[in-house]
């Protein structure tokens, strides 16, 4: 295992703990409209408000490694992206602040203007995840020093909006296990149903999905040829999705976020294998792809982040455990309210 | 496009320059907030230590009232925070692709050792009130303070390898084992060689102190505008008195501290950057150099407009010679100088804020030892108002240095001749070694255009003017409701069945939400 594939492979473990963890955030906003009352409303957003923020960090630290790993991808992918990452710049920036000031002014107006914000931006940021992923799959046209030739109607073909929607079903559902495991009450019983309305459309987005994908997409599978092996992530991958309703409806929520995790890890790593060794691929000449080896910094840089991310790791580990076990258990009304 | 077509009239308004504007809205909204809550943290480790040592309750009260507006703060740091992360890559593709290599690992680092460690002891010092003991809240409050002092660590090393590069070799990129050659130009990029000597390029120890100083006088600043306020008002006394006793000690010694750092960083800028201390005070002929108190520089005619000056001060001030020779902006290529006025005005400004803290610390001081500072209202308001200019000083700073590094955004080393010296050529001047380095004109995305930086532009002016409304009318809602009593909060929370819910209400429905419903 080189430097090169090391990095691969931790950038996609930033990434699978990213979609993990801002997933259910994701997911909470998503479902956050269906809440009935104000202090409803208040609890679903509390459920997250500790945590939120850290959860936000993989991101930027996914970025960052990116941008450090393999410079000429993230310089390509962001600069191909300008719209759609502009846009879900704003989706973070609304989401934070809905969170955050939401509950400052006690009118009906404001809460409702921030109760909307957090869904829509909660909303769009997850559409916009999945046509980001979908278009890393389908590939985009790039020139010879790898910068991206196309438009925006390049970026919003079928395929990336259905994994779009696949991405909010996704989100929802984890959101709603989440949910479910931090309510009680009414409040638990209205997630309930929701959670199995979730993972209805979850599945047919999914179904669809994979058909598309298998069908359309050649190079999704092309890899499993030299490593047998990521058979076993389809195997884990499916038997998690599957596991996901025997747990519902046994009410072992739990052990459905687990799953839901896995499979989120799962789709994650099957996405790495599609794309492996390609960062970026050029579909118009894959000549032009950046792939782990070109579209990467120098070894000696690869070896110096190998070492930050070895002394750093460990302790995000420990002390992000430390954080969730300080806020575990239920969150319960605000008896003081406004 | 009917939008490229309206802005043709300014040719200049082109991808290049719209990204450097998108860049200088967002960075500079963003830095209203890092300093705050770097400054902020200081304040609250020293509440939360004398807590501690003493257990009285007032501490406690102040510590949780600077929470929740350190909280505030952090908040849409953390929002704006973000944007520039992306935009290296959507707008400064280029450069990203230059130099990602060096400033890469040093991103890498601030995410890894600081932006972790400030977010999740974030949620402990805010909401961890009655889940944890004291001790592990204070070490919260170290943790976060110590997370956003690296935060700045790490990006005063990236933004000032860009300064003074040092610890790296530009190279062709390789592509199977040949450089690459596009249309006959070949590749290049900064690769690192010693990662320490990036780490401790020339002029990042003096950048960073002179950022921390910055940072502790602002968030002194911002505590003591708050404390002077309620002392005006009467209310709060006992808490506002120790609370502004506190920023005053921090805010003296680092305006003092400031002026000698201040001097050092005058001196690392003409060692390194020649032509942006020549911008800084408008010295445009090589010469013995005055400074520059209060005018309007014409790089036209060259002159200063209404100059009032020290004359000889800054050969004075950098070699303690008032005829001492110091390089102008005439021994620069045209093409290499940097803008005149804006760093001009931003130093002068930075500058003359920094004397009015010196001044205004050390008679707040002074007054403080007789027992009467309190007692004097007009110097009251002027601390209420006082920081203002202390937000405007950080952000000058960054401006006369960003500014003054143009044309440049990676600077170049100087040609030199074999024995070392910097090269002069017939006409007097020195020579850039243009490929150790980047132009800001190269720098930027060639997949964008003109019409998708102005959307984005509008967008962000948009978002943070309501942020900003946002932001102002929320800190002036805690501050109309001030600290709360602790030892009240207790006997309510006590008794009965209210108490017994209470013990479990943890989690309120955000991170500046906590704690405050009492």
């Amino acid at each position: 295992m080189d430097l090169n594939l090391i990095w691969f492979v931790l950038l996609g473990i930033l990434l699978a703990g990213y979609a993990i963890l801002d997933g259910f955030d994701l997911g909470v906003g998503i479902l956050h409209p269906l809440a009935r009352s104000d202090e409803e409303r208040r609890l679903v957003m509390g459920s997250i408000g500790p945590i939120w923020d850290g959860n936000e960090v993989w991101l930027v630290t996914f970025g960052g490694a990116l941008f450090a790993a393999f410079p000429e991808a993230y310089a390509t992918i962001f600069s191909a992206f300008y719209t759609p990452f502009m846009l879900l710049l704003f989706c973070l920036i609304f989401r934070g602040v809905s969170l955050e000031f939401r509950s400052k002014v006690s009118s009906a107006q404001w809460r409702n203007l921030w109760d909307y914000a957090f869904f829509g931006s909660s909303l769009i940021a997850s559409f916009l995840f999945g046509v980001t992923t979908a278009n890393g799959l389908l590939g985009i046209p790039l020139n010879e020093r790898g910068e991206f030739i196309g438009g925006i109607h390049d970026l919003l073909r079928p395929y990336p909006i259905l994994i779009g929607l696949l991405t909010v079903a996704m989100f929802a559902l984890h959101g709603g296990l989440y949910l479910h495991l931090k309510t009680e009450g009414g409040t638990q019983r209205l997630f309930y149903r929701w959670i199995w309305h979730a993972w209805g459309l979850y599945l047919v987005l999914w179904n669809l999905a994979t058909m598309y994908t298998l069908a359309e997409i050649p190079r999704a599978t092309a890899n499993f040829n030299h490593a047998p092996w990521a058979m076993g992530i389809v195997l884990i991958n499916v038997l998690a999705m599957a596991n996901i309703p025997r747990c519902i409806y046994y009410k072992s929520i739990g052990q459905a976020f687990i799953s839901s995790s896995l499979g989120i890890a799962c789709q994650v790593a099957l996405v790495g294998i599609a794309l492996f060794p390609n960062l970026v691929t050029a579909s118009n000449d894959p000549a032009n792809s950046l792939t782990i080896y070109n579209a990467a910094s120098s070894q000696k840089t690869l070896t110096i982040m190998l070492i930050i991310a070895a002394i750093g790791m460990p302790a995000v580990i420990s002390y992000t455990t430390v954080v969730y076990w300080t806020f575990r258990g239920k969150v319960t009304e605000d008896i003081y309210g406004h | 496009m009917l939008l490229t077509e309206n802005l043709l009239f300014a040719e200049w308004l082109d991808v290049v320059m719209l990204s450097r504007i998108q860049f200088a809205l967002t960075i500079m909204f963003h830095y209203l907030f890092p300093p705050l809550t770097i400054g902020m943290g200081v304040v609250l480790v020293y509440l939360e230590a004398q807590y501690l040592r003493t257990r009285e309750a007032i501490y406690e009260e102040a510590a949780r009232f600077w929470t929740k507006i350190f909280a505030v703060n952090f908040a849409i740091g953390v929002a704006t925070g973000i944007v520039m992360e992306f935009e290296f890559g959507t707008n400064w593709a280029t450069y990203s692709r230059f130099v990602g290599d060096v400033f890469g690992s040093a991103l890498a680092a601030e995410g890894i050792f600081a932006f972790f460690l400030e977010s999740g002891f974030l949620a402990v010092l805010v909401f961890g009130w009655d889940k944890v003991s004291p001790g592990f809240h204070f070490f919260a409050a170290l943790m976060v303070s110590l997370g956003s002092i690296f935060s700045s660590i790490w990006i005063t090393v990236a933004n000032s390898w860009q300064q003074t590069p040092a610890g790296h070799h530009i190279v062709p990129i390789m592509r199977d084992g040949q450089p690459w050659v596009i249309n006959g130009e070949v590749i290049r990029r900064a690769e690192i060689t010693d990662f320490w000597a990036m780490v401790f390029n020339p002029s990042t120890v003096h950048r960073l102190i002179h950022v921390w100083l910055g940072c502790f006088i602002l968030g002194a600043a911002f505590v003591m505008s708050i404390s002077a306020w309620y002392l005006l008002k009467n209310k709060h006394r006992d808490f506002a008195e120790r609370s502004f006793t506190g920023g005053l000690w921090l805010a003296t010694i680092s305006s003092l501290a400031m002026l000698v750092s201040g001097h050092f960083q005058a001196h690392n800028v003409y060692e390194t950057q020649p032509a942006k201390l020549a911008a800084f005070e408008a010295h445009f002929k090589t010469g013995p150099a005055d400074m520059s108190i209060i005018g309007w520089p014409d790089s036209e005619s060259e002159t200063i407009n209404g100059n009032l000056a020290i004359p000889g001060g800054l050969s004075m001030l950098l070699f303690n010679d008032p005829d001492a020779t110091v390089i102008g902006l005439d021994q620069f290529r045209e093409e290499d100088r940097p803008p005149v006025a804006i760093p001009f005005f931003s130093y002068h400004i930075m500058i003359a804020i920094g004397m009015f803290f010196i001044a205004i610390t050390l008679l707040a001081t002074f007054l403080r030892f007789r027992n009467t500072l309190f007692s004097h209202r007009w110097l009251m308001w002027t601390f209420v108002f006082a920081v203002i200019p202390a937000f405007i000083a950080n952000e000058a700073g960054w401006v006369a240095a960003e500014v003054g590094r143009q044309p440049w955004i990676v600077y170049p080393p100087f040609e030199q001749t074999e024995s070392g010296e910097r090269l002069i050529n017939d006409a007097g001047q020195f020579v850039y070694d243009e490929e150790g380095g980047l132009r800001t004109t190269k720098a930027v995305s060639q997949a964008i255009t003109a019409e998708q930086v102005v959307g984005s532009i509008i967008m962000f002016t948009a978002i943070y003017m309501l942020l900003f409304v946002i932001w102002v009318y929320v800190l002036h809602q805690k501050i109309q409701k001030g600290p709360e009593s602790v030892s009240q909060e207790v006997t309510t929370d006590k008794p009965g069945a209210i108490g017994a819910a209470t013990a479990r209400v943890e989690h309120r429905e955000s991170l500046t939400d906590a704690k405050e419903q009492h």
